[in-house]
Parts: C-alpha cells; structure tokens; sequence
C-alpha cells in the first residue's frame, strides 16, 4: 500500500487551473516534499487530499483509501489516520493549550494524552498559557499538537515554518524529526528550500499546477550537472549576455544563465572557473560589482527549469 | 478516559464566551442596566403635586392660598413675564388670572395642564360655595403586574433571548469559519451535529444564568414576580432560546466575515427591537402592521413571557404564539443546515 496515490488530478477554480493533472506517490513511511512558489497549486493539491476540497478530476487514494469512499463514515475512519494542519487556522485565542489539545483529542476514538502531545511538541511549561499569548512558533508547535494528537499514520502540515524565526524553524524541525523515527508518514509543503532538503526524502517541485521535477533532493541537485554556482553582476550594470558564449566556453562551466540584474554560472569547479571568469572580464575591460558562490541548492533547480526565482515567482 | 466530543465542544464554547468581558456585560449586565435606568426613571408615582402660576390681580395671594392648600396642587403668585416663561417651558401646568371672570390659562393638549384645570377650578368653585348635588366615595385600588417596570421586564427577558440567541451562535460561528477553525475541525472526524449542538447546549447552560439574573433583579429591585408556573416560564424561554439559537445559525450559515455577519443581525433584530412591544405595546401600531408585527418571534416570545409572568396563563392557553416561536426556530434551522458553509 502506499501512503498517497493521485494521478491526473485537475481542479479549477472558475477559470483558474489550480492543480492541471497532477500525478503523486507517496511511500509510506516517507517524508515527501511539495515544493514550489505561491500559487503553484500545493494548498490545493494537499487541500485534496486532506479531504476538504474535492477534485474536480483523476484519481486520489490516502491510505489506500479512494475518493469515493469518504462520504460519511468511511471519511471519518479516514481522518481517525490522518494527522492535518492546515496553513492558516488560528487556533480559538482564549482556551488554554491544554484545553485546545483536550479538545482536539476528544474528536478522535484513539489518542495520545494531552501531556504526552504536550511533550511531543515541547510545550509542556505552556499548558495554562492562552493560545493569544503564545509566541508565533509556540502557536505552530500548538497547531502542529492538535495534528499530532490523534497518532496519525500520516501527516498533513502546510508551510509548517512559515513566518517563523531561525530558532522556532528548527524547533519544529526536531518534532516532524520525531514523528518520522516513530514510522509516520509525511507529506509537506514549502517554499523554504533549505526546510525542504533537510527533511525530505523525496520533494516534487511545483509550477502551475504541475510536478516540474521529482526525486530526493541531492538528485534534483545533481541533475543541474554540477554542484556550484557562481554569480556576477558588473558596475556599469553593461549586459554580460553579450558575451554568453564565451562565458560557456570558460573551464568547468556548465550552464550560463542570464538575468535582469546577475548572470549566474553553473560549475563543477570554482576553484578553476572563477580565475579564467576575472581574466576575462579584464580582457574585455568589465569591472565586477558583485561575484559570489554557493553550493547548488533546490533553488538553482527550479531556476534553471522555470527561469524565474522561486521565492517572487 | 475519553472525553465525550459534545461535552469538550461544549466547554470549549463555554470557556471563550465567558473569557470575553464584553460578551458578559452585554448578555448580563446590560439588561440589568435597562431594567434599572427605564424602571427608575417610569416608576409609578401618580401626577404627584401640580404645579400652578397665579397672576398678579386682585386677591392673588388669597387665590393661591387656597390653591395651596389642597393636597394636589402646588401654587404662587408669579409676575407676569415670569408667569408666561414657566407656562412655556411647562415649570407650571396652568396660569390662574385673577378677575370676574377668572381665567385659566393653558395648553389643553396637555394631561397635566387638563388635570390642573379641573383641580383648580374644583378648589375655586368650593372656595365660593358650591357643593356637591350627588354623594360619592373614592376606592383607590393599584392592580399588581400593572406598573411599567412589570411590563419591561418579560420584554427586556425576550430580547435578552433573542440578542444572546443571534450573538452567541452567530458571531462564534462566523469568527470560527473566518479564522478557519471551522474548517481544521472539519478535517478531523468531528460529527457536524455534534458541532451545532454544542452551541444549543451552551446557551441553554448561558440562559438559565440570564434569566435568573434578570429576573432576580426585577424582584429583589422593583418587586417584579411570577403570577405563572416557574415550570412554564422556563419552558417558554428554553423555546424562546432554541429558536434564536436557530435564528443564529441561519444568520451566520454563509456569511465568511464577521463584519457581514454584524451588519446582517443587526438587520434582523432591529425590526424586533422596535416592533415586537419590548419597550412599549405593539397596539400602537397601525391594525394594517398588526398581522406582521404579530408574527415576528419576538413579539410572539414577549407575549407569552408577560402572559406567564404577569396574568399567570397555563402553557395550554399558550399555544399560537408558542407555535410561532418553535416555527421560527425550526424553519430556520432546516434552512441553516442545508446552506451552511462548512469551510
């Protein structure tokens, strides 16, 4: 069995296609990534297979589960399994965190106590606290405890970490760590990359309601051919697209992309590339404003496929 | 053990209304308020001492002597210029002016000018005289449950119910589906029934607190009781409250923002606070409104609540205008259920 199934999956909203024939499988005990810009259809997507929102077409399949199976009791049996938290629910502001987790529990016939929940999520020292006085990652923590309560087999969290700081990211992090040492299943999205290669096993980059690229992260990566990227942007902002070819003919580059403001290099080493880069530019007598390297991430990937950055795509 | 889903639902209800100061005021104490503002201020004292003018003329001071006297009126000789403020402003309810004839001056559109002109001219006609060609004899008799406190306070009760009823499961509807908590716990295996209930539930735990807080005011405060079974007051408010309970619903069944859904109460309660005889008799209307004025819930919820707690009538006897209330309630229900928006 596997823990997610979909193929074709379309749904449209009026005119808008937000989800255009989307094809999914998800391993049971895997932690797989949607990852893509707003508005690439992950909200949607995950929507649908929380069972809040119905596809207008293909296929879905949770937990071996099929759509059609999920009017009424068969969808309660369901949820019983599934662990959800959504992107933006606002928890009821003057119940306590023990009583919001109390509370969640009781909609469930198997749960875990509030104070092993409590200890899950590392919240213990706030169970008499009001949820409006919870700092925002203690609320993610919360949000993602009401998920947890129920010992879901599989779990649902939609941009988990957005708006949070470095520190409650990384919280959080432990705590989806956690549950996956216990054998649960995860299915997330994000628009953090590096969220995205620290946790998953497998992430499927999304744009326009499509899967553009599958595979664990390091072979998403490797497919860009090389493992560095260099960039340059000159002083008098002079267009270096007109000298593309001679960029791709330098040492070790494997791909030039040029944008409005930067020109960035794929290579596979800096160490010999970035030399024969300044000697050209010199010969041509272009002065640098700014040159910088990094090793290729997820980003690169959804760059170099889609040409635009993912984070204002 | 399991806690049951409805009683947590419930409790949780519960916690955030009573967590809310403001919720408590408007639910609790300002009916209490009204009720001791507008009883104070009504309060059933008779005309009380008329006040009279009398012009400067001759014998003025021996008029106003006599004037005086009598228990019912309260006179002094005034200037004129004097004289014809007071009459204006209504300081004095009549202006006497001395001489053959003697002349009443008055607004006759007026009650207490018309008292003060029979009680004055009573008083002068004895003064010289006249007397009585009949024997009679006063009986004074004040009938409980007449005075206007005991008419306000089944009708405050009745829009307590009708204002808890719409607020309390309207807005916590709508500000769970505008924070979208509705929509987390629709993805749990929360029954939906369950959900609705809980917010029956809660208001009738809310309601036994508002009607004895009301109620115990109005006879600790003004005396206000219950010539009727406590047994059928309670069951006419428990009605009262289900219906706008249902009411509510059907109020926030759609509406995704908690501004649309104060401007849609307030549309629905504001005919019912002006009509439904909370504050004054529905009779005042014209005969053509009668037939709508009658079938608003409210007015049928304000009629059975004074009928019960005024002249003591037997449910039995109640049973058009409860049957208005339980239609309203359950009419809107059944609409509430089949448009809600669950997400």
């Amino acid at each position: 069995m596997l823990g997610i199934r979909c193929a074709g999956l379309v749904k449209r909203y009026g005119d808008v296609v937000a989800v255009a024939g989307l094809d999914l499988a998800v391993e049971l005990g895997e932690c797989f990534g949607l990852l893509g810009p707003n508005g690439a259809g992950k909200t949607t997507t995950i929507e649908i297979l929380e069972g809040l929102t119905s596809p207008d077409a293909g296929e879905v399949e949770v937990l071996g589960v099929p759509w059609a199976d999920r009017e009424g009791a068969g969808g309660r049996a369901l949820q019983e399994r599934l662990g959800i938290q959504l992107q933006e629910t606002q928890l009821a502001d003057k119940l306590t965190v023990e009583e919001t987790v109390r509370l969640f529990a009781s909609l469930y016939r198997r749960s875990h106590s509030v104070d092993e929940v409590l200890r899950l999520v590392d919240l213990e020292d706030k169970r008499r606290s009001w949820v409006s006085k919870l700092s925002g990652g203690q609320k993610q923590r919360l949000s993602v405890a009401c998920a947890l309560v129920s010992q879901p087999e599989l779990l649902f969290l939609d941009e988990p970490t957005t708006g949070l700081d470095p520190h409650s990211r990384r919280e959080l992090w432990e705590v989806i760590g956690r549950f996956r040492k216990a054998g649960g299943t995860v299915l997330l999205t994000t628009h953090y990359m590096e969220e995205a290669e620290r946790l998953c096993d497998r992430v499927a980059i999304m744009d326009h309601g499509r899967v553009i690229a599958l595979g664990s992260p390091p072979s998403l990566v490797a497919t860009l051919g090389a493992e560095h990227v260099v960039e340059f942007a000159l002083a008098d902002g002079a267009a270096a697209g007109l000298f593309t070819a001679d960029l791709a003919a330098l040492p070790g580059v494997r791909a030039v992309r040029t944008g409005p403001e930067r020109t960035a290099l794929t290579v596979t080493e800096v160490h010999r590339t970035v030399p024969a880069l300044l000697a050209l530019l010199e010969r041509r007598g272009a002065a640098l404003s700014l040159l910088t390297t990094h090793h290729a991430t997820l980003e690169d990937v959804f760059v170099s496929l889609t040409g635009r950055q993912l984070r204002d795509a | 053990m399991r806690d049951h889903p409805l009683g947590q639902l419930t409790l949780a209800r519960m916690r955030e209304f009573y967590r809310e100061p403001e919720a408590i005021f408007w639910v609790f104490g300002f009916p209490i308020v009204l009720a001791f503002a507008l009883g104070i201020a009504f309060r059933n004292r008779g005309p009380g001492e008329l006040r009279v003018g009398v012009a400067p003329g001759p014998g003025d001071s021996s008029i106003a002597a006599v004037l005086d006297h009598s228990p019912a009126l309260a006179a002094r000789v005034l200037d004129p210029a004097e004289a014809r403020a007071a009459l204006r402003a209504g300081r004095i309810a009549l202006l006497v002016a001395p001489g053959e004839p003697v002349v009443y001056r008055y607004d006759s559109t007026r009650t207490e000018s018309r008292l003060a002109r029979l009680e004055v001219d009573e008083v002068l006609q004895r003064a010289r005289g006249r007397t009585d060609p009949a024997a009679v004899r006063d009986e004074r008799v004040t009938e409980p449950g007449s005075r206007y406190i005991d008419f306000l306070i089944p009708g405050l009760l009745g829009m307590n119910l009708m204002g808890s009823g719409l607020w309390g499961v309207g807005f916590a509807v709508v500000q769970a589906r505008s924070k979208k908590l509705l929509k987390r716990l629709m993805a749990t295996p929360m029954r939906r029934s369950d959900y609705l209930l809980s917010f029956i539930l809660s208001r009738l735990v809310f309601l036994v607190v508002e009607i004895a807080a009301l109620v115990g005011f109005g006879w600790v405060m003004f005396r206000v009781g219950i010539r009727g079974s406590v047994t059928a007051l309670a069951l006419v408010t428990v009605l009262g409250a289900l219906s706008f309970a249902g009411l509510g619903m059907l109020v926030a069944s759609r509406a995704r923002t908690v501004e649309a859904v104060s401007g849609l109460m307030n549309l629905v309660m504001l005919p019912m606070w002006i009509l439904s005889g909370t504050f004054f008799s529905y009779a005042r209307f014209p005969d053509a409104m009668q037939p709508f004025v009658r079938a608003l819930p409210l007015t049928a919820l304000n009629d059975s609540l004074r009928a019960v707690m005024i002249d003591g009538v037997s449910l039995a006897a109640l049973g058009v205008p409860l049957a208005i209330v339980a239609a309203w309630g359950l009419a809107s229900f059944s609409v509430a259920l089949r448009i809600f928006r669950w997400r």
